[in-house]
């Protein structure tokens, strides 16, 4: 409650003092960071703040990321934009698409005289927020990618090796009975359905999701993620789910509960799940990459990222870019990467902070913690693998969670299901492309 | 016998009632009349282009199988709800209005839900019942039922339906409750002397009497289910598993709030409207008439 009082002290403060005469440039910063997550953003800010005293950045929390994001817009709309917006990766076609309402990071940094080199970056975070031409256009934030969980405890209870996690979706099905068979209730589950085995498992298999590069090269993208490869691995989970090897509970972060609580003895999830689960599983758990299917070529690629990043967005008063090109500049150092990494169990956006984590020993400390950015790092990324922009994704995501929910229940079959997902997600592209052209 | 105020001055009684008007201008008018224009357009989230695209959001609506089907999912889930519930609070309402002692605390009791908000009645039940985390869940799968409403989607239907109907039974209790205190004791001490049982007094005298409060609490139960309903769906199944609990007022969020696509969003809720301005005139014309004051 202090902290309320000081900030909003700070802020009136800081409004008051926004005459000619003070030289402090104050530069809103919206983001949805929620609890401990939200402490370490202000922390940051304070950090910066300390650094420096010609800009002050200020932290708001806008709720969920659907929310900071439509309050933004609105905040565009009625001429008074935040300085700083954090966006999920699915609103990055949006954010693009707007014409003249953000200002891109590659030209903001070279238009402030900042030291800025995108090659720093790790390239599998950068191509996902990148043009065409390999432009960086929002600053990575908070990126994860998708990594598989199991309990170990229970891998022995079953008769399995502990440390040989399944490295193969058909090696995670015969572990899967082998739970089963030893009385688990949920052998396999998995969180945010369409992101893990949809999105990322065909940037995986290096097989396209949507035709254009995944839309990277136009707003005439059109989906095609009902090929051979993505309908066998549906149709696969599907008929694991009529065995009882898979147990789907939720769209989101449901399955984390019952994973930490022992009643699933696998769950593909975001990395970022780390710290909760250490926080509450009474077992010994371990991390793993994706699986994937050995005979599909190519396989693994490399997977994709989700989470969020900075977008700055335009500004009346050109004194803001400035102090967003330093802030931005600060955020990327090693210190606060390895920092924030370390805390929060999102990737370190630098190969540096990578570097020097490593050096620091944090992956002897807690095994797999690297898991993530080896799979996001293990080959160069494919026009398959770079990532995806694809307008009115929020609702596209909602297609492909109906239309999965769908197989798991057996009332479609994988190829119905996808074919039906294809057909109803590219209406949605037509019409997001209609708005935009 | 009428009522009517005298008034000295002509102007007065729309001075009076001007801030109720302005009110009603601002908060109702005013969106329903923006909704309508921003149904026939075109737009990319911030604004930077727009078309006028005269019907085209409304062709694609009806033209969205998905949109059709969440019609159906409503019907049958306002149907449900209005039937579950007022059968329930009817029956509590005849049984709580034959209390003696302390009734009193039996009606505080019943009303009580009606003070939580729907949002927070959501979460409670999701805390009971959620696969992964809730309390009965666990139960019911001790006893071997695959309770699981991320896959069922009857047990999803189930679920709101069950949230939705214990939110809304403190308020029909009460309409029930003063509809029931309301008919004359004669008329029922005059069925009991001419033989009657108490099952036959109440269906051929209780019931008939209260059938205006039934039709009113119908219509409000309908609306209710139409539009008040959003928390619980929200917090609990978010229109799944496989739409089957996607009501149109969740479709209007989903499109509108969080996927930005205001035009789409906004035809939705142009047909929203036009539903209950029908319910409300089919209140008005056949309720109205039936009421005895």
């Amino acid at each position: 409650m202090n902290k309320k009082i000081i900030a909003a002290a700070l802020l009136g403060a800081g409004l008051l003092s926004a005459g000619p005469a003070s030289a402090v440039t104050e530069i809103q910063w919206w983001h949805s960071m929620a609890g401990a997550l939200g402490d370490k953003v202000n922390e940051i800010a304070q950090k910066f703040n300390a650094s420096q005293s010609e800009y002050k950045v200020t932290p708001v929390y806008k709720g969920q990321y659907d929310e900071s994001m439509t309050a933004a817009i609105a905040a565009y709309r009625a001429g008074n934009p935040p300085g700083i917006l954090q966006v999920f990766e699915v609103g990055t076609a949006t954010m693009m698409a707007s014409h003249g309402a953000i200002m891109p990071v590659y030209k903001l940094m070279a238009d402030a005289h900042e030291k800025f080199n995108p090659k720093d970056y790790l390239p599998a975070v950068t191509s996902y927020f990148s043009d065409t031409k390999g432009h960086l256009l929002s600053m990575p934030f908070n990126s994860s990618t998708q990594v598989l969980y199991i309990n170990k405890d229970a891998f022995k209870k079953a008769g399995l090796d502990p440390n040989k996690p399944p490295k193969t979706w058909p090696e995670l099905e015969k572990d899967a009975e082998k739970l089963k068979a030893s009385g688990m209730s949920c052998a396999f589950t998995t969180g945010w359905q369409s992101w893990v085995q949809m999105e990322s498992f065909s940037a995986w298999h290096n097989v396209p999701f949507a035709t254009k590069q995944n839309g990277f090269g136009g707003l005439d993208t059109r989906l095609v993620f009902n090929g051979p490869v993505q309908v066998r691995h549906i149709q696969n989970l599907g008929n694991m789910a009529k065995k009882g090897l898979f147990t789907y509970v939720g769209r989101k972060d449901e399955p984390n509960g019952k994973f930490s609580g022992g009643d699933c003895g696998m769950l593909t999830q975001s990395s970022g799940a780390y710290a909760n689960i250490k926080a509450n599983a009474k077992f010994e758990f371990g991390v793993s990459p994706l699986p994937y299917y050995p005979d599909v070529k190519g396989a693994p690629q490399n997977t994709i990222i989700g989470g969020a990043t900075l977008w700055v967005m335009t500004q009346k008063n050109k004194e803001v870019y400035k102090g967003i090109a330093k802030f931005f500049t600060f955020l990327s150092s090693t210190d606060i990467q390895v920092d924030w990494h370390k805390s929060t169990g999102y990737v370190p956006i630098t190969l540096a902070a990578y570097e020097e984590a490593k050096k620091q020993g944090l992956y002897q400390e807690r095994p797999g913690f690297d898991t993530a950015i080896k799979e996001l790092t293990n080959k160069a990324p494919t026009p398959n693998s770079k990532g995806l922009r694809l307008g009115n994704f929020v609702q596209i995501r909602n297609v492909i969670d109906e239309e999965l929910e769908s197989v798991w229940s057996g009332q479609k079959t994988a190829k119905q299901a996808l074919d039906e997902g294809v057909k109803r997600g590219n209406e949605l592209l037509v019409r997001f492309q209609k708005a935009n052209q | 016998m009428e009522k009517r105020a005298q008034f000295s001055s002509r102007w007065l009684p729309y001075v009076l009632v001007s801030p109720q008007i302005a009110v009603t201008l601002v908060f109702f008018f005013w969106p329903a009349l923006q909704a309508l224009y921003w149904s026939a357009l075109l737009q990319d989230a911030f604004a930077s282009k727009t078309q006028f695209v005269w019907f085209d959001n409304f062709e694609a609506l009806f033209q969205d199988s998905i949109y059709l089907a969440s019609f159906k999912v409503t019907a049958l889930f306002s149907a449900l709800v209005a039937a579950i519930g007022l059968a329930i609070s009817l029956l509590l309402a005849v049984l709580a209005d034959r209390v003696l002692r302390g009734a009193r605390a039996y009606k505080a009791l019943l009303v009580w839900p009606y003070a939580v908000a729907p949002a927070v009645a959501g979460v409670l039940w999701v805390f009971l019942l959620s696969p992964s985390i809730g309390v009965v869940a666990y139960m019911l799968r001790s006893i071997g039922v695959d309770w699981n409403y991320y896959v069922h989607s009857d047990q999803a239907l189930l679920l709101v339906v069950v949230a939705a109907v214990w939110k809304q039974i403190s308020y029909n209790f009460l309409f029930f409750l003063a509809g029931l205190q309301s008919i004359p004791a004669s008329l029922v001490e005059a069925a009991a002397i001419d033989g009657a049982g108490p099952v036959r007094r109440f269906w051929t005298i209780v019931f008939p009497l209260l059938s205006p409060t039934t039709f009113f609490l119908l219509v409000v139960n309908v609306v209710y289910a139409f539009f008040d309903t959003f928390a619980i769906i929200d917090a609990t199944t978010q229109g799944g598993p496989a739409q089957a609990t996607q009501i149109l007022v969740f479709k209007v969020y989903q499109d509108g709030v969080q996927a930005l696509d205001l035009g789409g969003s906004a035809a939705q809720s142009v047909v929203l409207m036009l539903i209950v301005i029908s319910l409300t005139v089919i209140q008005f014309r056949y309720v109205e008439r039936k009421v005895q004051y």
